[in-house]
């Protein structure tokens, strides 16, 4: 039976973790994310379903419980707060090169440094263009919501297994601490020792028995193997990007100017569209689900049909390079952001629009400027 | 006698440890890790238990034990061998977990998740294998280095005044209530082996029986990074490592000697 709750977005991160069969969670506190290991200890998933719970000593220790976890084909997952990932990042990095599957939750506060505790959205570079090191990427999800917060939990780990990829879920400090109704889904029941073996022990070290042994490693002296390698992770995020891109374009149809914007941002600017369209300024939103694939192509087409395009992100402007690189400097795009830990209001997000984009003399001009380019 | 009558199945007195792999061992000529590879696996396949164990690899000299050790392993990065196994054992109570570490891995980089796996008492084996060098950077000084041992970053000698004492690990988490097994061992000679593969054994017993962590330390030699023939380094060994590194039991049946 799924339930309905009211419950704070950490909260219903853990008990979808739960729900949706996970077998072990490892985690570190950190605020504004320490709810999620509180609500696990005080539930005794164990007792539930059997999920193992553990509070290592850091978060460095946490994400390396993961990756063993993982290496035996367990659905496992860890959760933590910016300079926490920070932390994890090496593991995070192994985790890509081994092809372990694992979900991670960034609970986003603001930075650099220990920074403050409220909410950000400045790891969106962390988050998508690496973090850790080496070549890779991580598939990422932007819930808007405490609804998403408990919905995308069974979503990455199907990701994650799918590729055999971490999965990053990329939540803040307001998401991760609101309260809001949510539908909590069916309790999924966790897959038997022999049921896991028989799924993935084609790569999953859970003992060699009628088989030559797993080996889990991301190491390749050989450079010829190496290079292998990065090309099978790069088939991967291609796939992702064709296969599970997601997006949600909102008022879009009719858009004079666009706000491009995920995540706590993407509902405040949600509101602000409202507020545009009762002064009589048709202004649409792009909301990227996926950080990594990025919607890039509805971009690039949204871009012939606006004149111009505002970033709104909780930080000092670093999703607007996906989104200028996605429309390929057709229509002028300005950031609006935040920092600090202060979440801007509608008002101040509509405010932004009329100034930065739509009485911007190169939005303006735009249709004049482009023809002369052409 | 022709040798032909010499060499019969009957007359065998020893043959390749079936749990090693055909592959060419990594390390140098006289290095320890060889025997104690041989060593593990022997205990694990004596015990019958090799499609229920899961080892770990560190980063350091062993990193390839995966190529060498015909079992199922996980190579962690570094340090973190003692986390990873946490949540291996944790998720699969039912199986042999071990750590495979060297002293760069488990002595510095790794020492919070040591300490902390052996604090919690994680139903483990940890083989530590200490050589007092990192030997496969090229011979750094390590937690474990010596006072006046000379390595390419103690090239004077290392100093107690600005680099610390060598850190004795195994006596330190002896103290720890979660260990139920300590010893510290050796792998030079016949008789040492013999010795180290019986503790081996016994630290895999204790997972049989679900007593909580053990550590076994093998004290070993780095003839490469320490510059020396092997035999030499053997002997630099038992003169230098030995007094400051005491071989025997530290903590058995979970009471300290």
């Amino acid at each position: 039976m799924s339930e309905l709750k009211l419950m704070k977005g950490n909260e219903a991160l853990a008990e979808a973790a739960i729900r949706a069969g996970a077998d072990a969670y490892f985690g570190y506190p950190i605020t504004p994310q320490s709810e999620v290991i509180e609500y696990l200890m005080t539930e005794q998933p164990e007792k539930r379903t059997g999920m193992v719970v553990l509070q290592a000593e850091s978060e460095i220790a946490a994400i390396n419980m993961v990756y063993g976890a993982a290496s035996t084909g367990k659905k496992v997952m860890t959760s933590s707060s910016s300079p926490g990932i920070s932390l994890k990042l090496e593991g995070i990095s192994y985790l890509a090169g081994a092809e372990l599957p694992a979900v991670i939750v960034n609970v986003v506060r603001g930075g650099p440094g220990l920074g403050t505790i409220q909410p950000s959205q400045a790891d969106y570079f962390q988050s998508v263009k690496g973090g850790g090191h080496g070549d890779y990427k991580l598939y990422v999800l932007a819930p808007a919501s405490v609804q998403e917060m408990s919905d995308f939990v069974e979503d990455a780990f199907d990701i994650a297994f799918k590729y055999r990829a971490p999965v990053l879920i990329l939540s803040d400090g307001l998401i991760g601490q609101m309260m809001e109704k949510v539908q909590l889904k069916d309790q999924k029941t966790r897959l038997t020792n022999e049921e896991l073996i028989e799924k993935y022990g084609n790569w999953a070290v859970t003992g060699r028995k009628n088989r030559e042994r797993n080996i889990i490693t991301s190491l390749d002296l050989q450079s010829e193997k190496m290079e292998a390698r990065v090309h099978r992770l790069m088939k991967k995020y291609e796939q992702m990007e064709k296969e599970d891109l997601r997006y949600e374009k909102i008022l879009c149809d009719d858009a004079d100017y666009l706000i491009v914007a995920y995540g706590s941002s993407a509902r405040i600017s949600q509101k602000a569209i409202e507020l545009a369209r009762k002064k009589g300024i048709k202004a649409g939103l792009l909301r990227p689900i996926t950080l990594f694939p990025y919607p890039k192509q509805p971009l690039f087409e949204l871009a012939d049909q606006v004149k111009g395009i505002l970033s709104v992100e909780l930080n000092a402007g670093q999703m607007i390079e996906d989104v200028k690189l996605s429309v390929e400097h057709k229509v002028p795009v300005e950031h609006f952001g935040r920092t600090g830990g202060i979440i801007h209001t509608p008002e101040e997000v509509l405010e932004a629009l009329e100034q930065k984009i739509i009485n911007n003399e190169r939005t303006r001009h735009h249709k004049t400027r482009e023809s002369s380019i052409l | 006698m022709n040798v032909l009558d010499i060499i019969k199945p009957e007359n065998q007195v020893f043959c390749k440890t079936k749990l090693m792999t055909d592959t060419a061992l990594s390390y140098c000529p006289g290095c320890g890790h060889g025997t104690a590879h041989n060593l593990a696996m022997e205990v694990i396949d004596e015990m019958g238990i090799s499609e229920d164990t899961i080892g770990v690899a560190p980063v350091g000299c062993s990193v390839l034990a995966y190529d060498f050790m015909n079992i199922d392993i996980t190579q962690a990065a570094h340090g973190r061998a003692p986390a990873v196994a946490t949540a291996i054992a944790r998720t699969w109570p039912e199986k042999y977990v071990f750590t495979y570490q060297g002293d760069g891995d488990l002595a510095a980089i790794g020492t919070a998740e040591t300490i902390h796996a052996c604090n919690r008492g994680e139903n483990i084996v940890i083989i530590f294998v200490n050589n007092g060098i990192y030997g496969m950077t090229g011979g750094q000084m390590a937690p474990t280095t010596l006072e006046g041992m000379v390595s390419s970053t103690s090239p004077y000698g290392r100093e107690i005044k600005s680099m610390g004492s060598p850190l004795k690990m195994t006596e330190l988490v002896a103290n720890l209530p979660g260990v139920y097994y300590v010893t510290r061992q050796s792998v030079h000679t016949h008789k040492h082996a013999r010795k180290a593969k019986k503790a081996i054994q016994k630290a895999f017993e204790n997972t049989r029986l679900k007593k909580g962590l053990s550590f076994v330390e093998i004290v070993s030699n780095c003839n490469s990074g320490w510059k020396m023939t092997p035999n030499d380094a053997n002997i630099w060994m038992e003169e230098h490592m030995f007094p400051y590194f005491p071989l025997g039991d530290i903590k058995v049946d979970g009471k300290l000697k």
